[in-house]
């Protein structure tokens, strides 16, 4: 008899969600000074949460004043021992909302109740408790006797981790000395101005961190300030190329964290029970919405035909369905605009030559879905490829020795992770000493820690961040 | 990425087949006629107080008080079953291990769990643990064996890897397979005399090893946990993983077995909670 599991749902009772959010500049939600707005709806359901103010060049004007004042008048001046009093305050905050948190990271970007209870929110507070740490140690993180703080961070953040990716910028940023302003991306800001929230329970100095929320133009206008000295975005790789146009030429620096098209590469040797474990999790983790995704499985040719045999069979297994329901794997599509991309690519996937075999699911009828997917029969040349997905869709090539599978997986623009699987020791290091990579991952995939730096080669951006690197970007 | 929450019908289901699935087992030194009629009293009939909870579905005890529990269990459909072979250490010649084996059988035993030398299977020495399951095998089937016994007794043999002693992962696949192709109808983790028993990822890799052997070879093997599954989220947790990794093919009493004694009650509390809203304490529930 069928094992049915029956819905179990985490309780939105939790979350107090306003009808309409305000600006968070100089300590204070205001409004926009053109009153404009948008709305912030749930992916999985198409139900708008909440109306979200639109900052136009003005506000973010008045956000980045709020930040150098902070800066000059308050927090450059702040020991570093004090300074990280406030980030353990915050760190505590976080843990401590970590259920609310988490129910509204999943409302508000669909990804299941699981993953923001188990992987997001916990590691926001560890990013924040890590980077407390650092605060008085300045002098010990590699950049020189008596390093000093940049100034005022211009922060623009991607909708795939919205409370992560702001720990990974706030947390380095105000350990380091300097004030920011942030804009989460327009479909997920509530996550970021329920952080505002926790800023003023910790009782930061105003104009410390400022949080401007809006769309493309809005993070225009803060990479475009001529006040702001550091720049630090995480995105795709074609604003991050814009990016680093526009701030060719004046004194900004800059990080870039952008796509990529991780290698996830399978020898004949590997525990292939683990090995599909962490194909699953690589490219179907957060639907597939990760930089770091591992979305071209390199598969040794031996062993490719038991290797998707299990892969289907695991993936007949994984739950589609209500972000909150706490038996769900995978959750919605962020929107409908990710969602027509993913379907564009997948429609060339297929009419290219290769054959899509999609996990046997019901999607909801509302609400943003793709089912887990996977493509056989792909080749280097074909578009799936190459290009970024950012979805739940696996392109999966094979190998038939380790110089093939460096070559497949170094054969791309871009070159932020990759992953091995193999039993043995010494081909997981000649395989990662040549890989083109910012982090490779040996038997597992998808692992964060705060203390690991993170970055890509080529396209897939510079800069590192977290762990004593992270801390370069924003001192000199 | 399966981590799943199992609440209202399903919990009420899963509480119900896991009390199908338990072998209710007494193994001690101290075991006497009058605690084994009490357990299988027990077994017959968890909850005196509520004729819908399921039967358990075995009583495993040592081959002497099989009679006993022959005796206690006739007409219930509860199943008996022995430990055998020198249980629990397996330290003893051949001989010793087959004439344990068939007192247990023609005692009556519907079930022979037997043990395998894990002293021989650590020295590398596969063929002598593959070529004792074989006899035990035999004797299980009543080869007669020159003892006049004779005919098929149909009993099952459960072989038990004492996982807390192989210690890796591997040895647990390596022994299961070795167990699956020597003959055995279902594989058991543990005696419950040694710690760690059954935990969840050794049943993971034994899962995965009576999938793998059902695909090359098309026989089923059954499977069972046995000591340290005590709470009834264990239990369910074990059920989950089952579903999750084998499905549903496995998800009855014939293919999933549970070894244990203490889990019954509480199991049976979290059953008359789901029925009344209350917990009831522990005074509520037969101690046997």
């Amino acid at each position: 008899m069928a094992f049915e599991y029956a819905p179990a749902p985490e309780s939105r009772a939790i979350v107090d969600l306003k009808s309409s959010y305000g600006l968070f500049i100089d300590g204070d939600f205001v409004d926009s000074l053109d009153g404009r707005s948008f709305k912030s709806i749930s992916p999985a359901s198409e139900e708008v949460l909440a109306e979200v103010t639109e900052a136009g060049p003005a506000d973010v004007d008045r956000a980045v004043s709020a930040a150098r004042r902070a800066h000059t008048r308050v927090w450059s001046r702040m020991a570093g021992a004090e300074r990280a009093k406030y980030l353990y305050r915050i760190a505590r905050l976080l843990a401590e909302r970590s259920r609310e948190l988490a129910v509204l990271e999943s409302l508000d970007n669909g990804k299941p109740i699981k993953e923001s209870r188990d992987v997001d929110v916990p590691l926001v507070a560890a990013y924040f408790f890590y980077y407390a740490g650092w605060a008085d140690k300045l002098e010990y993180a590699g950049a020189g006797p008596d390093p000093k703080s940049l100034g005022v961070a211009g922060q623009v953040i991607p909708w795939n981790f919205p409370l992560l990716m702001l720990a990974w910028k706030i947390a380095p940023a105000l350990a380091a000395g300097n004030t920011v302003v942030l804009k989460p991306a327009e479909t997920t800001s509530l996550t970021a101005l329920a952080f505002a929230e926790i800023c003023t329970q910790a009782d930061l100095p105003a104009g410390v961190v400022n949080i401007v929320t809006g769309a493309g133009e809005t993070g225009r206008a803060i990479v475009e300030h001529a006040d702001v000295d550091k720049v630090a975005f995480t995105g795709s790789t074609d604003v991050g190329k814009a990016i680093a146009r526009s701030v060719a030429g004046t004194a900004k620096r800059l990080t870039l964290e952008l796509g990529g098209k991780a290698a996830n590469i399978v020898f004949d040797d590997a525990p292939v029970d683990q090995a599909v474990e962490g194909i699953v999790n690589g490219i179907f983790f957060n639907q597939g919405h990760v930089c770091c995704a591992g979305s071209r499985l390199l598969v040794q040719e031996n062993v490719a035909a038991e290797v998707l045999d299990r892969l289907k069979r695991r993936m007949a297994t994984l739950r589609i369905g209500d972000p909150l329901d706490k038996n769900t794997d995978v959750g919605a599509i962020n929107s409908a605009e990710q969602l027509a991309k993913i379907r564009e690519l997948s429609d060339v996937g297929e009419a290219e030559g290769a054959q899509r075999w999609s996990a046997p699911c019901e999607l909801p009828e509302r609400g943003y879905w793709f089912p887990p997917t996977i493509f056989t029969g792909v080749s280097q040349a074909h578009r799936i490829a190459r290009e970024e997905i950012f979805g739940p869709v696996l392109s999966v090539l094979t190998f038939r020795t380790p110089a093939e599978a460096v070559e497949k997986a170094n054969n791309t623009p871009f070159g932020l992770s990759a992953g091995v699987w193999t039993d043995k020791g010494s081909r997981i290091l000649w395989v990662a000493n040549q890989l083109r990579a910012g982090v490779v991952w040996a038997n597992t995939f998808n692992k964060f820690d705060p203390t690991s730096p993170f970055g890509g080669y080529k396209e897939s951006g510079y800069g590192r961040e977290g762990g004593r690197h992270g801390l370069e970007a924003y001192l000199r | 990425m399966a981590t799943r929450s199992i609440k209202t019908t399903a919990k009420a289901w899963a509480i119900d087949t896991a009390i199908s699935m338990i072998d209710l087992t007494t193994l001690e030194g101290q075991d006497t006629a009058g605690k084994v009629a009490a357990l299988c009293a027990k077994a017959r009939r968890p909850d005196p107080a509520d004729p819908t909870c399921p039967q358990v579905a075995a009583v495993c005890v040592y081959a002497d008080l099989v009679p006993v529990a022959v005796q206690a269990l006739r007409g219930s459909g509860v199943r008996v079953a022995s430990v055998a072979t020198a249980f629990p250490s397996g330290r003893a010649a051949l001989d010793v291990k087959l004439a344990d084996t068939r007192d247990a059988v023609e005692a009556g035993a519907d079930e022979v769990d037997m043990v395998i030398d894990r002293g021989a299977f650590l020295a590398g020495r596969y063929q002598q643990v593959f070529e004792e399951i074989t006899a035990v095998r035999a004797a299980v089937a009543g080869d007669g064996a020159g003892d006049g016994a004779g005919g098929g007794s149909g009993a099952h043999l459960k072989v038990i890897l004492e996982t807390g002693e192989l210690a890796t992962y591997d040895n647990v696949r390596r022994a299961s397979w070795l167990a699956m192709l020597a003959g055995a109808d279902f594989i058991k983790t543990s005696t419950g005399k040694i710690s760690p028993a059954a935990t969840l990822p050794v049943t993971l890799v034994m899962l995965e090893a009576v999938r793998d052997f059902r695909a090359a070879t098309g026989r089923q093997v059954g499977l069972k946990p046995a000591g340290g599954i005590r709470t009834s989220k264990d239990a369910i947790r074990h059920l989950v993983l089952v579903n999750e990794t084998v499905g549903e093919d496995w998800l009855s009493p014939d293919w999933f077995r549970i070894g244990a004694s203490s889990l019954l009650n509480d199991l049976l509390m979290q059953r008359t909670k789901m029925s009344t809203g209350r917990y009831s304490g522990p005074d509520y529930f037969t101690l046997d």
